[in-house]
């Protein structure tokens, strides 16, 4: 087998692995909240006889480990169970939401991650003169800002002081998709704004780091132009520590946006996931923290592979 | 037409050259590398650059393309190219140079191809990015290239990435990239000096034939008089950054004027008398085998040797012969499969975990690389001063007095204990680390390449060094090298290693007297040597090739 199929293939049973511990971390942390679910529901004031009935009919009687089980096994077939605030399906809920949450980050990270990686390379080609000092002062200038103030400057900028975009950034499946993207333009260019200096700064830094090796003085050496020797010869050799990062900023796109969506309005994750915290709704909490926690793993595993194959002596062995 | 041939292809004219360092702790210094340096390469010549390291020869071969490493720039003079002043070309003029009308070959190619591409695509982008021929042209021409340097199966040789291919062949495939482009000079920048003798050979003979089908004239910079003699037309001796002698090859390697050149000549002909035999070994080896984890071949078969007290065993092979692995072994950092070691008429533990502090403190360690065995963090007093702590508690002003003795018998005296490495010369920085295993009062001492790394006269001072300490501590030496100029000035017996055997173990004088196996004899007579003719003389009388090119 080549060698980079079973690193690959390590690497994917290594995530299913350590998914299965986050499933188990999640139970038993919901577990040790005080009370459960039969409480929740019947609340404060219910009859030990009322919760003992509840508690047989919903099968919160049995063992944790065989409740465990069934969790997973309904989840393995797509059963994430019902809410309880609203007795709906949280599968079907939760299927809109992550679309929209989805459709959210992966316009921001269309537009964040080629322009950091272009600004990297600028900041490369020149290195500590004014083009660098500006991109770095003006990046780290949008990350040091908290997204709410970023957000809220520039929907005071963009919605009162020039009306180019709605302040509710709300998205319906009857709307055309030129309208979602006029709806979301905002919370996208907000989540640019917080991601952008984390993966421009280590494209500056990984590339950098690989101008100082040997080769990039035989390709000086060649009369290649500056531009050509750091995105030809440089960055191909930048891509692994490159994309670990874009992969965690990607995750940061899809599980941390909760502030973003309350401040525009915007139906995600984030959202869908505080408010049931709030409502102590367990089942809905678990869900979320399992798609999240597989989001995060699976993206981190995407960067692993990519750093594999970006690997020549591991394409191509001896 | 007659303007251009007259004028020669580079002229350099009281070239200086500057460079600030910033030592730790210190302002920024400017230090002069090259003070006022003139050259002249005619049309198709080679000229040999030779000197120490901080002789400013790497400097003056790279300023022929006005380039200068790190903080490194010229400040004074005039480089003529083709007749054209090229430091006054501006940065797209320097452009139009640099692989185009000068190309250069480094000493590490390992470190010098890009290793995510192909080395085809390396090989003929210079010629493309000038717009010199077309890619269809250009690969044809590498192909040719690789053929005439050597290379197995030209035609696919290109398709391979530079990890793919061996370190002898990275060599040759740089030359075939700086000739790709039809440069009118190369600058070769001791491009055989990471090599083992015998692959060295092999690609020193390439590169002269090439030189000589192309026509193209040469920078060649090396350390190695020998080496330089057998591919230049005419040598320039360079030191401290100025010009010593510069004279034909013939003139200076057999009537050299200056004390400093016929120094050089005279180095490396020192001969060491073999102890007679002192009974007891202090080392034997029986019938080692061993492999690494993860690879499936013995890396070390039926190795068995001793050392006699105070007498030293010197170790010669090719890399990839398990000269080093056979260190390993005997310090337990890679426990043998099979066989045992006898130190000190005790069996020692094949594993480290299993060895006594008694054993680790009678079997120390010298390394190539001085720099990276210390910590760059920490004061020489200290490095020093560890062993005398850990294997006998020594403390305060007893610790700092037995430093100091040690110091004295390194020759480095006072002023050295507060120092920190990156204060320190290579040779000095070598002496530390002597110091440091000798602390430890050892029986043994592996010293593996140690002046490997080193200029040739500051070797041979490491190599007194050792020989004076040999005889006042009566310690033995495990001598790991690929030297043989090495072996003759230290050892008392040799073993030649060859694929993880030992194929040639005795006393020094039997060993290095005929008959020779094939393989001895492959590794004798590849040790460049200090005559005309003598690279075209031994690939004649070749009767083998080596294992590793």
């Amino acid at each position: 087998m080549h060698p980079v199929v079973k690193l690959i293939a390590q690497r994917l049973s290594l995530g299913l692995l350590l998914l299965l511990a986050v499933s188990v971390l999640i139970f038993v942390g919901t577990e040790m909240l005080p009370g459960d679910v039969a409480q929740a529901i019947l609340g404060q004031s219910a009859t030990e006889t009322a919760l003992r009935n509840l508690r047989e009919e919903m099968g919160l009687n049995q063992p944790a480990i065989t409740r465990y089980f069934q969790w997973l096994g309904g989840i393995l077939q797509g059963d994430l169970g019902t809410a309880l605030s609203n007795k709906k399906d949280i599968a079907t809920e939760i299927g809109a939401r992550l679309g929209n949450t989805l459709f959210l980050a992966f316009w921001a990270a269309a537009i964040s991650v080629p322009l950091a990686i272009g600004l990297g390379l600028l900041a490369v080609r020149y290195r500590n003169r004014w083009p660098d000092k500006l991109i770095s002062g003006v990046t780290l200038a949008t990350i040091s800002l908290p997204e709410f103030v970023a957000g809220y400057i520039l929907m005071y900028l963009l919605t009162v002081k020039f009306r180019i975009f709605s302040p509710i950034s709300t998205i319906y499946d009857s709307m055309s998709f030129a309208q979602k993207l006029n709806a979301i333009a905002l919370p996208v260019m907000v989540l640019v704004l917080v991601v952008l200096a984390h993966m421009m700064r280590m494209t500056r830094a990984a590339i950098l780091n690989v101008m100082q090796s040997a080769y990039i003085e035989t390709a000086e050496l060649k009369g290649l132009r500056p531009l050509t020797i750091i995105a030809r010869h440089a960055f191909p050799n930048a891509i692994a520590p490159v994309v670990n990062v874009v992969m965690l900023n990607l995750a940061y796109l899809v599980v941390g946006v909760v502030v973003v969506e309350v401040v525009f309005v915007y139906p995600g994750m984030g959202q869908y996931l505080v408010d049931h915290v709030t409502k102590r709704d367990v089942p809905v909490v678990q869900a979320c923290g399992l798609i999240f926690a597989a989001v995060y793993i699976g993206l981190n595993i995407f960067a692993d592979v990519i750093s594999i194959l970006a690997n020549p002596r591991l394409r191509h062995p001896k | 037409m007659r303007d251009m041939a007259d004028k020669p292809l580079l002229d350099i004219r009281d070239l200086k050259i500057e460079a600030t360092v910033y030592p730790p702790g210190e302002k920024p210094k400017t230090m002069t590398l090259v003070h006022g340096v003139s050259l002249t390469v005619e049309k198709g010549k080679v000229l040999g650059l030779i000197g120490e390291s901080g002789a400013g020869k790497s400097t003056i071969g790279l300023s022929s393309m006005a380039y200068g490493r790190g903080g490194v720039r010229i400040t004074g003079g005039e480089i003529f190219v083709n007749g054209r002043d090229i430091l006054k070309g501006g940065a797209q003029g320097l452009r139009e140079l640099r692989g185009k009308e000068v190309t250069y070959v480094s000493q590490s190619a390992a470190a010098s191809f890009n290793p995510a591409k192909r080395l085809m695509e390396q090989v003929i982008e210079a010629s493309l990015v000038h717009g010199l021929m077309s890619k269809s042209e250009a690969e044809a021409r590498a192909v040719g290239l690789f053929r005439k340097l050597g290379l197995p199966s030209p035609e696919t040789f290109g398709d391979r990435y530079p990890h793919q291919v061996s370190g002898g062949q990275l060599q040759r495939a740089m030359t075939a990239m700086a000739l790709c482009p039809k440069p009118d000079l190369v600058v070769f920048d001791e491009p055989t000096t990471a090599l083992d003798v015998t692959t060295q050979i092999d690609v020193l003979m390439a590169i002269k034939e090439a030189i000589r089908d192309t026509g193209v004239a040469a920078l060649y910079i090396t350390h190695d008089l020998a080496v330089v003699a057998q591919v230049s037309d005419d040598i320039m001796v360079l030191r401290h950054g100025r010009l010593v002698e510069w004279g034909t090859t013939d003139q200076i390697i057999n009537k050299p004027r200056e004390d400093y050149t016929r120094a050089l000549v005279s180095v490396a002909s020192h001969e060491h008398a073999e102890k007679p035999s002192a009974g007891n070994p202090v080392l034997k080896v029986e019938a080692v085998t061993a492999r690494y984890r993860s690879v499936p071949i013995d890396v070390l078969k039926n190795v068995s040797v001793e050392i006699e007290p105070g007498h030293t065993l010197a170790v010669v092979g090719e890399s990839g012969s398990g000269k080093s692995t056979l260190a390993r072994a005997i310090t337990g950092l890679l426990p043998p499969m099979r066989g045992q070691m006898i130190f000190n008429g005790r069996k020692l533990s094949n594993d480290l975990a299993g060895r006594t502090k008694e054993d680790l403190r009678e079997l120390q360690m010298i390394y190539q690389m001085a720099d990276v065995a210390m910590n760059p963090r920490q004061t020489v007093a200290t490095i020093i001063g560890r062993p005398l702590e850990f294997y006998f508690g020594l403390k305060g002003s007893e610790r700092d007095r037995k430093v100091q003795e040690l110091l004295d018998q390194i020759e480095m005296g006072k002023g050295f204990a507060d120092r920190y490495p990156a204060e320190l010369s290579g040779g000095q920085k070598q002496r530390v680390c002597i110091a440091r295993s000798l602390a430890a009062r050892p029986k043994l001492i592996i010293c593996d390449e140690v002046t490997s790394a080193l200029d040739p006269l500051v070797a041979e001072g490491i190599l007194n060094l050792l020989l004076d300490l040999q005889k006042q501590e009566k310690v033995a030496y495990l001598f790991i090298t690929h030297d043989l100029a090495t072996v003759r000035a230290i050892a008392d017996s040799i073993a030649v290693m060859y694929k993880g055997q030992v194929v040639r173990y005795g006393a020094k004088s039997d060993v290095l007297a005929p008959p020779f196996d094939d393989y001895t004899d492959l590794l004798l007579s590849s040790v460049p040597e200090l005559r005309l003719g003598w690279l075209e003389e031994v690939i004649a009388h070749r009767k083998m090739e080596s294992a590793g090119n």
